[in-house]
């Protein structure tokens, strides 16, 4: 299989890149394949606290570029996970410390020992996200169904495109389907309809990331939580698993005739 | 309650469907990186350069930007009244302007006005 680098984006901020990025990259492991998650957010890092690593990382990726250490000391090695690693941003650094060719130098090492080269990116349309973005085959756009979110998702997903990145494709996270039912949130559909791009996951709000969130431990190590088990099915998707979205309509029925049972004290 | 899964049943929809409308709209602009004051300053531009040529119907334009995915196209439907006679077509300034340019361009030779069959 040829390595696939992938990376993780949104418009607007704090919409669950780096929650979506550890946890894929978990999943993806459990199945065994070879992964590398690496937070391009350079002086936000974030991604080694969201899995628990922080107290393992020596070295980053910008003292790779700059050649104080080799590619396998800056990798920290997620011992719950065989092939699972991380490769942690420089904290101290800002982000025009790296160019977008050294970008590509360094995607282009690690496709020589992944399968799966995933990319954590900052928010924003700055040199950050294009540093992110540079080296990356595909990517995937979170966004939550919320105005800003879309919005700003609309304009990332047209600079992806100019930069010719294929496939495209939608995670929809922090979807509230009790609010949905009451016409209160935007459907799947909805943002479907408004970005027209391929949808890869629906990831509900689910109080469980928090928890996990806290404890450093991705929910995709074996929570079956709700948020775990999408994450799960995006994994298995993006390996070319074909695994049925619940269709919308049924989403709703199910919804109305809950409602409809409980009108009737049915429960 | 009761109260409460009547209003589910018969609602038209809550704030979702305001989310999608001004998503829809804010989407327009954000794509054809076009302000609401361009626009307007585009639809007087373009009604200007339109009445020098012939007589419309002011009342009756429209001008709108028509969306497919992500490509937009603008379209104004513009109701002819009246073509004005004896206006040479021209892309850039006024008529006269130009005529003096293509006389240059054309080492002096003048350039004949065509018209277009079946004018009124
Ligand atoms: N599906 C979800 N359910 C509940 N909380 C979530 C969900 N996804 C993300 N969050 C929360 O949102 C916040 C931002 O997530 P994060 O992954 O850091 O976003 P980003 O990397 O895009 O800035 C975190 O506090 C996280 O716990
Ligand atoms: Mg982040």
């Amino acid at each position: 299989m040829d390595p696939r680098i992938i990376v993780i984006t949104s418009g607007k901020g704090g919409v669950g890149k780096t929650t979506t990025t550890s946890n894929i990259a978990v999943a993806l492991a459990k199945m065994g394949h070879r992964v590398v998650a690496v937070d391009a957010d350079i002086g936000l890092r974030n991604l080694d606290v969201m899995m628990g690593l922080e107290n393992r990382v020596v070295y980053n990726f910008i003292d790779v570029l700059e050649g104080t250490c080799r590619l396998n000391q800056a990798l920290v090695r997620d011992k719950r996970a065989d092939t699972l690693f991380l490769l942690p941003a420089a904290q101290t650094r800002t982000k025009d410390a790296v160019t977008p060719d050294q970008m590509e130098q360094l995607c282009d090492m690690l496709r020589k020992e992944f399968d799966f080269i995933l990319l954590d990116s900052p928010a924003g349309i700055e040199g950050g996200f294009k540093n992110a973005a540079v080296g990356a085959d595909e990517a995937l756009v979170i966004a939550t169904p919320e105005v800003p979110s879309v919005r700003d998702a609309d304009r990332i997903i047209g600079m992806l495109e100019s930069m010719g990145k294929a496939p495209i494709r939608l995670i929809v996270n922090r979807l509230r389907s009790n609010l949905v039912r009451e016409g209160e949130m935007l459907d799947v559909r909805d943002v479907l309809d408004i970005l027209a791009i391929d949808l890869i996951g629906i990831v509900p709000e689910d109080d469980s990331v928090v928890k996990s969130s806290n404890r450093g431990e991705p929910l995709a190590f074996g929570d079956s939580s709700p948020a775990a088990l999408a994450f799960q099915r995006i994994a298995s998707r993006i390996v070319g698993e074909e695994i049925p979205f619940p269709s919308f309509e049924e989403e709703q029925n199910k919804g109305f005739f809950a409602a409809l049972k409980k009108f009737f004290g049915l429960k | 309650m009761a109260w409460d899964f009547l209003k589910r049943l018969f609602s038209t929809g809550g704030s979702k469907n305001i989310a999608k409308e001004r998503l829809q709209i804010v989407l327009i602009h954000d794509r054809a990186d076009i302000t609401p004051e361009m626009l307007d300053n585009l639809r007087k531009d373009m009604i200007d350069v339109i009445t020098k040529y012939m007589e419309v119907d002011l009342s009756k334009i429209e001008m709108d930007f028509d969306r497919e995915d992500r490509s937009v196209a603008f379209v104004a439907n513009i109701p002819v009244t009246r073509i004005k006679r004896g206006v040479v077509a021209s892309s850039a300034g006024k008529p006269e302007e130009r005529k003096e340019q293509e006389k240059t361009a054309n080492g002096g030779k003048k350039a004949t006005p065509k018209r277009k069959s079946g004018q009124p």
